[in-house]
């Protein structure tokens, strides 16, 4: 009987857990380039994907992925509207250097500074480079972890699944 | 019948339970992380592993579970060390709850108690943070409360005891040297460009902040009066003004005689400074740093990384390829006069030498020098650094001829086509070996490296990669006289070359090969391959990485914090997700 209440017990919970939430992304506030706060979870992009990469000054890979982005993030913004936001976890020692690489780089992207980590935990990403993509309601449809060529390709496919539904 | 009442009513209880907390449960989340890193270890006469001491499988993983609730999170992480692999401290052996926090955070007050990770300005006085690759974890245990009281206006106040690999919290242990004090701290931040309308949209922005953070300690030193209350300050200003922007800040310690400091009674100071410019194709970022007597511990004979209560950031270019990143620099908290110039350019898109992609141009040019120590009176005499007195005075803008380190580093990147890419640099490097690593009356490393990183891809999924690196040292050569019993202070000195090809499939697979080789060692029983093969499947979030071989003695570093990695030769595997 005691397990059998349990049973019922942990159905009943699950279920609550399962509930669809609002949005998936955390209640973190960073700084943009600008210096003006940036509240994570109220993103948004007028229904459109959004793309959020963690990267940093030192982290080869993540380079070589912004790159790899930055030469089709125009063909992308015009075919779905998706928004890349790139995400700097370099901490004090290399804060200075985010605003003078993504410009002598060329960047498009919107960057946020995440010099506590704060987003890093709360998206629970271990490791640089890790990308996430958020459809139109907040919710994480897709998410990558390190970088090979050529896994914008995949990106993208994703990115173009999402941006169909909403037509 | 009385069982089937308690259902009947456990039923109803839950579903009103689950009626009242269908709004809460509506915003709930539930995600995570688990790694485990583990290696196993061979013997390897080659390269002189003839003993594993007992030890053939090292194991460190955690798992973390988040909680989030609208305004309200939570979180716990797992970690288990079983034992932990080699090159981690001892101290981390073991298996437990090494982490948990709740937060509630409506934008007008945030608390959080549990575990912190926290920051006051750039860390000099006051940073919390984990650094799961170095074993590295110095969360305070305590409470935090953050006030935002006007727009742009941050008010925080921290309290607690730092984590000690697995020493309890609740009762101090003298028998087995945790002395651990308490940390207190606050911090305000006014950021004028977001209080006043007017600045709102201004190319002028300016932000300023302060901190105040103090250590409860107790004494158990017979031989000094080690000082119960010590007390560090800081004040910080950005400053920004269209494609222009300065930041700095300047710490001041009072007296912390402390194991790191010899048990010196002078007060410490350390100040940092940046000015960088960028527009669209440039950036250029000039950074200068001082430090004088700055390590700050909440134990007073903290060892190494151990406790740490502030950060002291390295200010050098860091280095990721395998040789280039051999001979890390960490900071030297006793004291260090550090600058550092960085500038970034792209050759335009559709010029001659920009091609269809443009040509990306990094230079960096970083130096650490020691800080000049003038002898202080003691009685009668003049003592330098000697441990119970004032230590020593110091000019606060002279620089030391004692060079610990510097790199000269250049850098392009350039898609050539849709299929090829390079990626090459070069680097002039001399790193003072004995200061940074400790070993006493090792010639300094003098070397040129460079390396060149080429990518093409077959098609559309499918590519290949060939890294080669090569390190040469100015003197120790194969021919640098080494007497028998300096030999151990030669291990991985002189040249090396490294040559790694790796097939990918994306998004999935990757397989690669390397060999590392100190040909050049002037002992001749230290010109060993370092053979590697790595299998890397990824899905999604989830990475596994298998490889095989030998790893190099060396220095593995983030975030200038290192941890020293002694040679091994086996199987390592490493499992990662997130959810």
């Amino acid at each position: 009987m005691k397990k059998l209440m349990t049973l019922v017990l942990m159905a009943l919970v699950f279920s609550g857990l399962h509930a669809q939430s609002k949005s998936d992304l955390p209640n973190v506030t960073l700084k943009d380039l600008n210096g003006k706060d940036v509240n994570i979870s109220k993103l948004s992009n007028n229904g459109k994907p959004i793309v959020i990469t963690f990267w940093a000054t030192w982290c080869g890979p993540c380079i070589k992925e912004h790159n790899a982005l930055n030469d089709v993030y125009q063909d992308w913004q015009d075919e779905t509207g998706v928004k890349i936001y790139s995400v700097s976890i370099d901490d004090s020692r290399s804060t200075a250097k985010v605003k003078p690489t993504v410009e002598g780089k060329g960047w498009e992207f919107e960057v946020l500074l995440d010099v506590n980590s704060d987003l890093k935990r709360a998206m629970n990403v271990s490791n640089p480079p890790h990308t996430f993509l958020i459809d139109g309601n907040g919710k994480i449809v897709y998410q990558h972890t390190g970088y090979f060529e050529g896994a914008e390709d995949e990106l993208y496919e994703e990115i173009l699944k999402i941006a169909k539904k909403k037509k | 019948m009385r069982k089937h009442i308690l259902v009947l009513l456990a039923l109803a209880l839950t579903a009103s339970f689950k009626a009242g907390a269908q709004s809460l449960l509506e915003n709930s989340q539930v995600s995570g992380s688990f790694q485990t890193d583990a290696q196993y270890y061979m013997l390897d006469e080659g390269i002189g592993i003839t003993d594993l001491n007992g030890k053939k499988l090292g194991i460190n993983g955690f798992g973390k579970v988040n909680y989030t609730n609208g305004n309200f999170s939570a979180g716990i992480r797992f970690e288990a060390f079983l034992p932990e692999m080699n090159g981690f401290r001892k101290e981390l052996n073991g298996v437990g709850l090494a982490n948990f926090f709740a937060t509630y955070d409506n934008g007008f007050i945030g608390m959080t108690v549990g575990d912190i990770y926290d920051q006051f300005g750039s860390g000099l006085v006051f940073r919390s943070y984990e650094e799961w690759s170095l074993g590295m974890d110095n969360a305070l245990r305590g409470a935090r409360v953050v006030l935002r009281p006007a727009k742009g206006v941050t008010l925080k106040g921290v309290y607690g005891r730092q984590r000690y690999f697995w020493a309890p919290y609740l009762e101090r242990n003298f028998a087995t040297d945790d002395y651990r004090g308490i940390v207190r701290g606050v911090d305000a931040e006014w950021d004028l460009n977001q209080s006043i309308t007017a600045l709102n949209d201004s190319k002028f922005k300016m932000s300023i902040g302060g901190s105040f953070v103090s250590k409860k300690q107790v004494n158990q030193s017979m031989f000094y009066n080690i000082p119960e209350n010590v007390g560090a300050a800081a004040a910080r200003i950005n400053l920004g003004y269209g494609n222009f922007a300065f930041s700095t800040e300047y710490a001041y310690k009072i007296n912390d005689p402390s194991a790191i400091n010899n048990f010196i009674y002078k007060e410490g100071q350390a100040l940092m400074a940046s000015l960088s410019y960028s527009q669209k194709g440039f950036g250029a970022v000039l950074q200068v740093k001082r430090i004088d007597n700055m390590s700050f511990k909440s134990m007073y004979t903290g060892k190494q990384n151990d406790l740490d209560i502030n950060f002291i950031p390295p200010i050098n270019y860091t280095h990721t390829h395998s040789l280039p990143s051999m001979y890390t620099y960490s900071t030297q908290p006793n004291g260090e006069m550090a600058a550092q110039l960085q500038v970034n350019y792209t050759i335009p898109k559709g010029t001659a030498l920009g091609g269809k992609y443009g040509t990306k141009l990094t230079f960096n040019m970083s130096q650490v020098n020691d800080i000049v120590r003038d002898s202080v009176k003691y009685g009668n005499a003049m003592a330098l650094n000697e441990s119970g007195t004032l230590g020593y005075t110091s000019k606060f803008f002279a620089i030391s001829d004692h060079r610990f380190f510097r790199d000269i580093n250049f850098e392009i990147d350039k898609k050539i086509n849709k299929d090829w890419h390079i990626t090459a640099q070069y680097i002039n490097l001399y790193y003072d070996i004995e200061t940074i690593e400790g070993h006493a009356g090792s010639p300094v490393v003098k070397a040129n490296i460079g390396f060149l990183d080429v990518t093409y891809k077959i098609n559309k999924k499918q590519s290949l990669r060939l890294e080669l690196q090569g390190l040469w040292e100015n003197e120790v050569h194969k021919g640098y006289e080494v007497e028998e019993s300096e030999k151990k202070d030669f291990q991985k000195r002189g040249d090396w070359a490294f040559a790694l090809l790796e097939y990918s499939i994306t998004p999935h697979w990757s397989f690669s090969f390397a060999d590392k080789w100190n040909y050049g060692n002037p002992v001749e029983e230290y010109r060993d391959h370092y053979f590697t093969g790595t299998i890397t499947y990824i899905h999604e979030a989830t990475r596994v990485m298998l490889s095989a071989g030998r790893q190099s003695e060396g220095v593995v570093c983030v975030g200038g914090v290192c941890r020293t990695v002694p040679a091994s030769s086996g199987v390592s595997l490493t499992v990662s997700t997130s959810f």
